[in-house]
């Protein structure tokens, strides 16, 4: 059985994402210790809501330098939402804030129109499909592996990562015709826009795959 | 366009699912994790659960229906009734719903959107409007299931909704709810076509016509059935499919 811990930084409700772990058959700890974080296994960071909020409840917290300091040691690491953005540098969500750089991009707001002009929803709810950037199977062995493109995975987001190196960025999903990133990925460093815990079987499939990543040796 | 969320929706009295008519006259259909997890199986987007009659001494049942259901269905989970505090929101998130519908205590203290919105994200906060139609363009927010009329016109409650935070609105027709007649078009097109935030149909979903004419001519984000399922009148792969064979985007 894995363990897993889910840092707890009091950004919405960890209870689904506790209860899809479980689901896949993990032990699941809901932490909020800096001590809690450094001994994880396989750590977890999810959260909604604002940015800045976030960073600030990390901080508050002392959770910043545990987390920034996990994600070197090569053990698995998988953000989710909020989670996922908070990996990156910066975001200009109601201002410029710094995230815990992870992974070099930033978080900017979903464009208001399509490339054709047309509006749009926002914020961009619903299920939509995982789309490779290469079509060479570059999933294999990652949180993706064995999802079929074109896949649906549910989403709930008004800012959208966009990363510095097009090799950080795992999967996009396409919204009115703009590509927006679904997924990030630096070693065993993961993040997911969308939402494993609420994409159902689907979800459940990449929840196992993270479950099987092997700690890498740095 | 992209994909059309397709929602269960399962009104809850006590520990049982019913299934009204014009929100009057109630029928008791059984266990609604039951019915929910069917649905899940059967590959439903979302599932709504509206505790309708709310009151303080019931309020356990609905979280225990909620904690049930997010041991085993893992897709969005909408609860609403008798929310009237960021304090009942808390509870209910907390016994794993990812959103709350609020109409009544949003009516009384519009202020409460934006402090759920600001607490716990505005992708949590639903704005549930119970509309009936008054004339041309025109309609009234009720609450209470339907029972009691605000005098305060739907459009303008809308927008003022979407300002102070929702994230999404559950527009229901009590003209339409339980007539299995089919949506109120103009509604639905007129509160979606004003607000940038998703618009979900509710009411009045008889057929698949009904969905197709509500998604293509109403403009519906999603679309929330009850009467159709409940009933058996069509499975969620029938409707999905169907939705398929017509050219609907939904999650394949």
């Amino acid at each position: 059985m894995k363990n897993v811990v889910i840092v707890d930084y009091g950004m919405g409700n960890l209870l689904s994402v506790q209860r899809a772990f479980e689901h896949c058959n993990a032990r699941v700890k809901i932490a909020n210790s800096p001590a809690q974080i450094e001994k994880a296994e396989f750590l977890v960071l999810p959260g909604v809501g604002a940015f800045a909020d976030g960073m600030r409840e990390l901080e508050s917290r002392g959770l910043v330098k545990p987390i920034r300091a996990f994600a070197k040691t090569g053990r698995p690491f998988l953000g989710i939402c909020l989670g996922m953005q908070m990996m990156l540098e910066t975001s200009e969500e109601f201002g410029i804030y710094n995230g815990l750089s992870l992974i070099p991009g930033k978080v900017v707001m979903i464009p208001k129109n399509g490339p054709d002009g047309t509006f749009h929803k926002i914020p961009h709810i619903g299920w939509n499909s995982l789309l490779p950037l290469h079509d060479n199977g570059d999933w294999d062995n990652t949180i993706l592996h064995g999802i079929s493109p074109g896949e649906s995975v549910y989403f709930v987001h008004s800012f959208s990562a966009v990363p510095a190196h097009s090799q950080n960025d795992l999967a996009d999903c396409s919204y009115n015709g703009l590509r927006l990133c679904a997924a990030i990925q630096s070693g065993n460093v993961y993040g997911c826009q969308f939402h494993p815990e609420k994409s159902s079987s689907t979800g459940l499939r990449i929840i196992k795959n993270f479950l099987k990543i092997q700690p890498l040796h740095q | 366009m992209h994909n059309i969320r397709l929602i269960a929706r399962l009104d809850v009295k006590g520990p049982n699912l019913v299934k009204g008519i014009q929100l009057e006259g109630l029928r008791k259909m059984g266990n609604p994790n039951k019915f929910a997890k069917k649905y899940y199986d059967e590959g439903i987007d979302e599932i709504i659960y509206m505790d309708i009659v709310a009151s303080l001494y019931e309020r356990d049942n609905i979280k225990e229906i909620v904690r049930r259901t997010s041991e085993d269905i893992f897709i969005p989970v909408t609860v609403g009734g008798g929310i009237r505090s960021i304090e009942d929101a808390r509870e209910i998130l907390r016994a794993g719903a990812d959103k709350v519908a609020i109409n009544t205590a949003a009516i009384k203290n519009p202020q409460l959107i934006s402090d759920v919105s600001k607490r716990f994200g505005s992708q949590c906060m639903v704005l549930s409007i119970e509309a009936k139609k008054k004339g041309e363009g025109q309609w009234e927010a009720y609450y209470d299931y339907g029972r009691e009329k605000t005098g305060i016109d739907v459009v303008e409650w809308a927008q003022k909704g979407y300002e102070l935070g929702a994230g999404e609105i559950l527009l229901t027709s009590i003209d339409m709810e339980g007539s299995a007649k089919g949506f109120d078009i103009d509604l639905v097109r007129t509160i979606s076509n004003m607000l940038p935030i998703p618009v979900i149909a509710s009411g009045g979903m008889g057929s698949i016509d009904d969905l197709e004419q509500v998604v293509q001519e109403g403009h519906a984000d999603a679309v929330a059935m009850a009467h159709v399922l409940h009933y058996g009148i069509h499975s969620v792969g029938e409707v999905k499919e169907e939705c398929l064979r017509r050219g609907i985007k939904i999650r394949a």
